[in-house]
Formats: C-alpha cells, structure tokens, sequence
C-alpha cells in the first residue's frame, strides 16, 4: 500500500509542477503580455499622471511674475519645516511699505510631498511638479529657491 | 549576546538574521537559538527603524500628523490614513460626505488587494519561488497607477484628510478599477497554478507554524494570522466604521491554524475585497468630497481610540487631548508587533529551514513593528 501512495503522491507533485509551468511557457510565448517599462529607454515618452507629487515649484508667467504674497501659511502648515519664506518689504510707487517674498527657500530633501502647503496656500502659488529624477552630487543641491531672481508679484493678487 | 540569554545548553548555536538579510524584509532582527537543526528560541530585536512617530505626532498638529503615519504600515498607508481622520471626525464630531466615504472604502479596499499582492509576491520568493513575484507585482502596477492618477503617489498617499478626502476622482477612476477587476479576475487562476497547488509549496506550508486560537489570542494577534485560527476578529465586521455594515462581504475564516490557513485567508480576503468594490464602483454618489471644517482643528478635551482592519491585522490609534491643537499624548496599536510576539510560540521546535515560510505568513512589515 505504501508504496502505491508513493507513486501516486509523485504523480500529483509533477502534475502541480506540469501546471505552474505551463504558466511560464505560456508568456515565454506571449510577448504582448509583457508590461515591462523600459525605463530609461522611454525617458522621452514618459509621463507620470498630471497629480503626480514629485516636488512643490511654484509657476512663473511670461513676465517673470508669481502669485506669492509671502503670508507664510505654507510654512506654518508643513510639518517638517520644509519651507523657509524669507520676506522684505517693498516700497509701492505711492511711497508705502508692502510685505513681499524675498525668497522662497525649499529643502527638497526634508519634504515627504503630503501637499499640506499647497493646500494650505490662499492664493495658488505653489504647485506640484511631476518631476521624479531627484538624485544630485551634493546635499546642498536640494536646497532650492523656488521664486525666480528678479521676480515680482503678479497684479492684482493680494 | 551569549551572556544575556544565559540558559543555554552546551552545544546550541546563536545565529542573527538580520538585520540585513532578505528574508526579512526590512531591518528586522531575529536572534535564533538552535540545537542542530531544530529552533530552540527566537528573539527579535527591534529599534533598527524606530523613528519615534508617536513622540513626534504629539508635536504635529491633526492635520500634519496623517502623514507619518503613511510611513508605519507603508503597504496600508491608506488605511492608517483613514483611521487618523475618523479619530479626529469622532472626536470633532464632522460629519463625512457619502461620496467621500465611498471613496475611502474603494481606496482601502484596494489597498488591501495591493498588500495582499505584494505580500504573496514576497511569500513565495522566501518560498524560493522568484516567478510570482514579477506576477503580482503586475497586478499591483494597475492599482498603484489608479492610485497615483487620483491620490498622486504610489505608496504614502496622504490622500485621506479630517472630513473627507483631498481631491475628488481622477475621471478615469472607474473605468481603470474596472479594468483591475477584469484583469484581475482572469489573472487569479494563475495564482493557483502556480503557488497555491504546487507541491512543494504545500508540503512546506501545511502543518508548520502551527499557533492554537487560545495562544494566538494571548499573543494579541490579529487580522489573517487569527483568522487563520478561526477566530472571528475582522474590525469591519465587529466594530464597523465607515460603510462597512452596510456592505455585504464574508468575513474570511480558516481553521487549521498553520501557515497555509494564514495563506488562504490572505488569498480568500482579496476575493473579498473585489467583491466590495464591485458592490461600491458603479454606486459613487455625487457631491462634495470634504466637508467643511474649521482652519485650526482641536479636540476636545478627553481620550480617543479608533480602530481600523489593516491588511495585516486590527490598528488603533489612542489619543489624549488637552484640548489644544496637537494631541498630548498619542499611541498606535500596530498589528505587526504583536503578530511577530508569536512568532517565538509558532518557531520552537520546528526547523530553520521553516522560520522563513512562517515570518512570510505573518506579513511583516518592520516600520509598522518599530515605530
Ligand atoms: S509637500 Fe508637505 S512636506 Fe513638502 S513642503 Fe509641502 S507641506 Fe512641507
Ligand atoms: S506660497 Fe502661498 S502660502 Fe506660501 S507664502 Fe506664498 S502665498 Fe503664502
């Protein structure tokens, strides 16, 4: 009896085995099911999806202008300091003083990308990029400014 | 190393896996002590990952804290996500739009179907199996790209906030979680094929890890790994949140105890989870996604706990509040600490060759262990 159950339990192991590799030489024939990226091959044509939260920037117009009143609520939204607003105050040409961004300093490496500060932000001048290459030579490389030198506030955003 | 364990016998070997060893997925330790072939004891040691989220979540306010939280259980971040904002909706009494709560339950039923991939990828390479790995890896790929047209990422979404969710639906949404379930309704027979009937997968899983309800209970377990001894304990169905007593789904139970029960539950629960989502896709309802809610959260003054059913098991989060704006104290019940206490109960006396198909039914993942 024993040994009629040995050879039975070897004619099920091979039939499972027979089984999973039907499975194998089923793609090895069937190319189309093949969904490899050919990352970075495909470097030209690829594009993440349009909410994709690579890196916060923050959008300049064509004359260099951005939305940022510098009211500093994304720093006191971001739970890992990530954003520093530098202010300086501007002198309007009816002789005012008005609060603007000096610079917008972001620490790309202390950012984990929970999109709390743009939320946070009233008037829409940070976004998301989908950028995803981050990698650099040197630490200090992530640290960037995010307003363009020379760049102004936008008319009419207050 | 040798002092600290003191009782041991001439001739037992203490050998350490880990904390850099690929069968344990992360930094794990596990300090083993064997007469021959045979486990005598297994000690874990943690801290190589503690962040000490707890002690920074009581410095972040109940908007921030959601997002570290993302980081413990990484495979069901959306799930830790959604159990932050129901403590804070319970504790500030918001009350959720339907769409929104529909859409937390797709998403954390997804994410339960991608852990459960990833872990039977995992499982059956520590199996020795590499195939299966690239297989499940497929299906994974279409629920982290659904995932990252709507939530923007793949892994920490930070998509669940205090009063709904961040941002509404991808359009493509439905038709792409359809297209999953097609894809992966045809590709689920393959799994069979290839792991659940094979026959050295079998042999090495039937009979080994054996835990009795009555251990596993004292342990603390939960999720799959209590499921797999019978015992009833899926939060949906016990202490429902969300929509959960409104869905139909079985709650998925396995007697035997051993590893291959804790492997069926896993396998069985997916099903489930399709079966929830089929039930919620074409029944979306419109409006809002988050309700209104105050710039400046704060609970009130008291204790919280909310519990959730994460992809490996019951998480809570405990808060005290002062009444500020951040908790004063904060303490997580992660399911994989007390999952892997049993592991020492489940590994003695059986072979090391075994240990590794037992830590692959536990699903362990270590940042969710070592806070
Ligand atoms: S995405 Fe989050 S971490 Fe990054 S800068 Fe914004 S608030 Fe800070
Ligand atoms: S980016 Fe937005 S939130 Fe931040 S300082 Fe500028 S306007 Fe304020």
């Amino acid at each position: 009896m024993f040994i009629v159950n040995y050879i039975k339990d070897v004619f099920t192991a091979l039939k499972s085995l027979a089984i999973g590799l039907r499975r194998t030489l089923f793609y090895f024939t069937h190319h189309n099911e093949i969904i490899t990226e050919q990352y970075p091959d495909n470097r030209a044509t690829l594009r993440l999806a349009d909410r994709f939260k690579g890196e916060v920037v923050m959008p300049h117009d064509a004359n260099n202008e951005h939305r940022c009143t510098g009211c500093t609520a994304c720093e006191l939204a971001c739970p890992n300091g990530t954003i520093k607003v530098v202010t300086k105050f501007d002198i309007t040409p009816e002789g005012k003083k008005k609060k603007a961004i000096d610079k917008l300093v972001y620490h790309l490496e202390l950012c984990t990308m929970c999109n709390l500060c743009i939320t946070a932000c009233p008037s829409d001048a940070i976004k998301m990029a989908q950028t995803f290459e981050h990698s650099v030579y040197d630490r200090s490389q992530f640290t960037k400014v995010l307003n363009n030198e020379g760049s102004k506030i936008m008319e009419g955003v207050e | 190393m040798v002092e600290e364990l003191g009782s041991n016998t001439e001739g037992d070997l203490i050998i350490n896996v880990g904390p850099q060893h690929p069968a344990t997925h992360g930094v794990l330790h596990l300090v083993i002590t064997l007469n021959g072939e045979t486990i005598k004891k297994v000690e874990p040691h943690l801290g190589y990952i503690h962040r000490s989220i707890e002690k920074m979540c009581e410095s972040l306010t109940y908007r921030q804290f959601i997002y570290v939280t993302s980081r413990m259980d990484y495979l069901s971040s959306h799930i830790n996500n959604h159990a932050c904002a129901l403590i804070v909706e319970k504790g500030m009494q918001i009350e959720v739009p339907p769409r929104a709560q529909v859409i937390r339950v797709l998403m954390d039923e997804l994410t339960r179907i991608a852990s459960h991939e990833l872990w039977w990828g995992a499982m059956a390479m520590d199996l020795g199996a590499f195939t299966p790995f690239f297989h499940a890896f497929r299906e994974r790929e279409a629920i982290n790209e659904i995932m990252e047209e709507t939530c923007g990422a793949r892994l920490t979404m930070n998509y669940m906030v205090p009063g709904g969710v961040l941002e509404d639906l991808h359009p493509d949404f439905q038709r792409k979680v359809k297209e999953f379930i097609t894809l992966y309704k045809r590709k689920i027979a393959e799994y069979d094929d290839m792991v659940t009937g094979n026959i050295i997968f079998q042999n090495r899983m039937k009979g080994v890890g054996v835990i009795s309800a009555a251990d596993a209970i004292s342990y603390g377990c939960s999720g799959p790994t209590l499921r797999g001894c019978g015992v009833s304990c899926d939060i949906r169905k016990i202490y429902p949140y969300e929509l959960y007593d409104k869905i139909e789904f079985d709650e998925v139970l396995e007697t035997a105890g051993d590893s291959f029960a804790r492997y069926m539950v896993r396998i069985r629960e997916m099903n489930q989870s399709i079966r929830i989502i089929e039930q919620l896709i074409d029944n979306i309802p419109e409006g809002d996604v988050q309700a209104k809610t105050k710039a400046v959260l704060k609970l009130p003054k008291g204790e919280f706990y909310q519990r959730v059913e994460t992809a490996r098991g019951e998480f809570g989060i405990f808060i005290v509040s002062e009444g500020g704006t951040n908790p004063y104290r904060i303490k997580f019940r992660s399911p994989g600490f007390s999952n892997l206490s049993a592991l020492d109960h489940m590994a003695r006396g059986s072979k090391i060759g075994d240990l590794v198909a037992m830590m692959g039914t536990l699903d362990l993942v270590i940042p969710d262990i070592d806070r």
